[in-house]
């Protein structure tokens, strides 16, 4: 009696801790299930080049959870750098590989800077980070239209001909063309390096998945650390990866819809994959067990002999960074520069990503990155046709989307800080 | 702030102990608003229609930053979540039009049914905010967020038939509702108006804001005004002393989220249009800041730091979109500036908050 109620209770705390997630995943499920407008081809060829553009930014939030930092809405600022320093590569006609290496070294620079003040910001406002991150990437961006609707023109003069300045003379323009690659532009300069089908891409990430489980559950099991593997979730997810690679093998070989789907950005993809790598990597070196145990908790860290205040603003420099570098992934895919818009939601989109991916405020992984980044998007897809669908009107599901951004960050923030809280009174009690 | 006084760094110490009654953020402000004003006279703007705006956008606002007193005293902090009660007022709002009803009588029957709603609301919150003390901020912050983007949903399926506010075609509520219409535009302000000089004098609207704050300053000079302020002051103590204070912090947000609800009935008559959709979405951050501004901090707050509040920052914003407007002809920069100044203060309140337990 006692094991079952315990059991009924671990499922209860199971469900509340993958609340958000089950939700997005029921929603899109129904999506599927109500609309009939919806190809696999456009379903998936839309789904695969958000996912190429955004799972950078969203594997930018990592570090600063895992140092302690909660959910860096300051990736704001990260991406205000990437636009920079696109814009001064617009403005001096750089483009091509070169014009994008000139971009990444640029904004890495600009947001090292940014970061540093945004991480001694974090330090000051401790326990408020969450909040101090959202203001301060609407303070960022108030200095940001300033330089670009107002510096540029009255500060700096530039020609008024350009086809980047306002008509006066004055600001840079609401949307700037990128110029596709073949035209000495910045437009696809990453993606059209090499472009591969997606089933192929499919397939070769799926037998990686799969060949990357195994091999973890076998040096696991050699060095001593068999607790650390689980035979159910090795076969579920060796199954899922094994049911992908059939799937793509079986598309290959008879051609189906799924060979229509928009080829994929190889180079994109192995830059994720380097961040992903570049993440656990840097979680094994010193400075990573320094993030560990400020994360963990400042005051043992700090005993112990851990610079706190320096670990957090290199968490906070290293996000900011990695903002950046995917804000210019994002755009040289999107094309055109939305000088004032293309930022201000990378923050919050990001985060609620990574949250229904399955992260808290104190816990995030590479798997919580990327699924999440998947699960979002496709929930993304669906909102409009299932407004339009049930509703006749697809702004209703454009409302609805925004809502379950919010609702999102709302709920999954809350869960964790009433559980927090819960958690905190027994003991006190 | 008192740690602050002691490493207080050498240039800023004696405007420090010259002001030590005002904060050093409401002299800054105050300081930038003469100048602008004084810039404004040169470059030939009248200061009269200047002052006259100044005393109607404070007006307008000020009973939305008097909802930050309650939840600041309480120990929530800034109600971040103060969209919650602009949609509640605006629903009061669009209820009424519903009803047909016209003038004063549409405004009062907008505040009497927004109030009993913002209350519930305001309830619901409260408990929230109890379950997640430590974040309020941020969690209120979202929920505001949510609230706005689900009522976006509620505006456009309201099967509300009035043509006053309805799309030509199609079902829902337009995006701008033209007060014109019923009646209710600058009921308030046109109340006993007059003109001192060239300064127009919205009297009505003033005796509004007026009354609210009397009405704030007097509960918190009441017994249960004082319990929810000790409460946060010093939650422990308070414990130890009897109070109730979760019940007390309910009570401060569901009276947070009730002004908030009147004050966007009276800001919209106003401006003479109630704006539904995503327009409430960022009302909260200016208000924060204006209560700031007035000298307020995350953990106190007093109706004087309201009122000096919101005469200065919206001055400030009302002075320096002409004026800046002359000076740098088609440039926006008195956005950028309401942007830069409002999260600046914003960014440093939060740095003065007292370092929670790790």
């Amino acid at each position: 009696m006692n094991g079952l109620n315990d059991r009924s209770r671990a499922a209860g705390e199971w469900i509340l801790e993958n609340l958000v997630t089950i939700i997005f995943v029921a929603f899109t499920l129904f999506g599927f299930m109500v609309s009939s407008g919806v190809s696999v081809g456009y379903f998936f060829s839309e789904l695969s080049s958000r996912v190429f553009r955004n799972s950078f930014l969203v594997l930018s939030l990592i570090i600063p959870v895992l140092a302690g930092l909660g959910l860096n809405f300051g990736i704001v600022i990260g991406a205000m750098s990437g636009q920079a320093a696109i814009a001064i590569a617009r403005y001096y006609e750089m483009g091509g590989l070169s014009g994008l290496l000139f971009c990444f070294a640029a904004a890495a620079i600009l947001a090292l800077f940014c970061g540093y003040l945004t991480g001694r910001l974090y330090n000051k406002t401790r326990g408020q980070e969450m909040i101090a991150s959202l203001i301060v990437g609407f303070f960022a961006n108030g200095i940001y239209q300033f330089i670009f609707l107002f510096a540029v023109g009255v500060i700096v003069s530039v020609p008024a001909i350009h086809p980047m300045i306002k008509p006066d003379g004055v600001g840079i323009r609401m949307t700037v063309d990128l110029v596709p690659v073949n035209q000495g532009g910045l437009k696809y300069a990453l993606d059209n390096i090499l472009q591969a089908p997606f089933v192929h891409s499919l397939l070769v990430v799926a037998l990686g998945l799969l060949v990357l489980l195994l091999a973890r559950y076998w040096l696991n099991k050699r060095r001593g650390r068999g607790h650390l593997n689980s035979l159910p979730s090795l076969l579920i997810n060796g199954g899922l990866c094994l049911a992908a690679a059939a799937v793509a093998a079986h598309a290959i070989v008879t051609n189906s819809p799924l060979m229509m789907v928009r080829k994929t950005p190889v180079v994109t993809g192995l830059l994720i994959i380097g961040l992903c790598v570049f993440t656990v990597l840097i979680m094994k070196t010193k400075l990573g067990q320094d993030f560990r145990s400020v994360g963990q908790s400042q005051h043992a860290a700090e005993v112990s002999g851990i610079n706190v205040d320096r670990t957090r603003i290199i968490a906070t420099m290293i996000s900011t960074v990695l903002a950046a570098w995917g804000q210019i992934i994002y755009l040289q895919n999107m094309g055109t520069l939305n000088t004032y818009n293309a930022h201000t939601q990378i923050g919050m989109f990001s985060v609620a990503a990574i949250l229904v991916g399955g992260a808290s405020t104190s816990r995030a992984s590479i798997t919580h990155a990327i699924f999440g980044t998947i699960l979002f998007n496709a929930m993304f897809i669906m909102s409009p046709e299932i407004g339009q669908s049930l509703f006749g009107q697809a702004l209703l599901g454009e409302y609805f989307r925004t809502f379950m951004v919010y609702g999102v960050i709302g709920v999954a923030l809350g869960i964790h800080v009433w559980k927090a809280n819960k958690k905190n009174r027994l003991t006190v009690d | 702030m008192a740690e602050l006084n002691e490493t207080g760094r050498g240039p800023l110490k004696p405007l420090r102990s010259l002001f030590s009654g005002i904060g050093l953020p409401t002299v800054i402000i105050a300081v930038f608003w003469a100048f602008t004003l004084v810039a404004g006279h040169f470059v030939g703007i009248s200061m009269a229609t200047l002052l006259s705006d100044t005393l109607k956008r404070a007006g307008m606002n000020g009973i939305l930053v008097l909802a930050m007193v309650p939840a600041i005293q309480s120990g929530t902090g800034p109600n971040f979540a103060l969209p919650m009660g602009i949609v509640c007022g605006l629903l009061g709002l669009v209820c009424a039009i519903e009803l047909n009803t016209f003038g004063m009588v549409w405004l009062l029957t907008s505040i009497a049914l927004a109030t009993p709603l913002a209350a519930a609301v305001g309830y619901g919150y409260g408990k929230l905010m109890n379950a997640v003390k430590g974040s309020e901020m941020t969690i209120a912050t979202y929920s505001g967020f949510s609230i706005v983007a689900l009522m976006c949903l509620a505006w456009l399926m309201v099967p509300f038939r009035n043509p006053k506010m309805g799309w030509f075609i199609g079902q829902g509520l337009r995006e701008t509702i033209q007060l014109d219409a019923v009646g209710g535009a600058q009921i308030l302000n046109n109340f006993l108006k007059f003109s001192a000089g060239d300064v127009i004098v919205p009297t009505g609207l003033l005796l509004t804001f007026g009354f609210f704050a009397f009405l704030v300053w007097l509960f918190f000079r009441s017994k249960l005004g004082i319990a929810i302020s000790a409460g946060g002051i010093n939650p422990r103590f308070a414990l130890a002393a009897g109070l109730d204070i979760d019940k007390n912090r309910i009570l401060a947000n569901v009276l947070s989220t009730v002004l908030g609800a009147i004050g966007i009935i009276v800001y919209s008559q106003s401006y003479g249009y109630a704006q539904l959709y995503t327009a409430p979405l960022m009302m909260a951050f200016p208000a924060v800041a204006a209560a700031l501004i007035g000298g307020a901090t995350a953990s106190r707050a007093r109706v004087s730091h309201v009122v000096i509040g919101v005469v200065l920052f919206q001055g400030l914003l009302t002075t320096a979109l002409p004026v800046t407007n002359e000076i740098f002809v088609g440039t926006d920069l008195s956005e950028i500036m309401r942007m830069i100044i409002q999260n600046g203060i914003i960014l440093y309140a939060l740095t003065q908050v007292k370092r929670g337990v790790q």
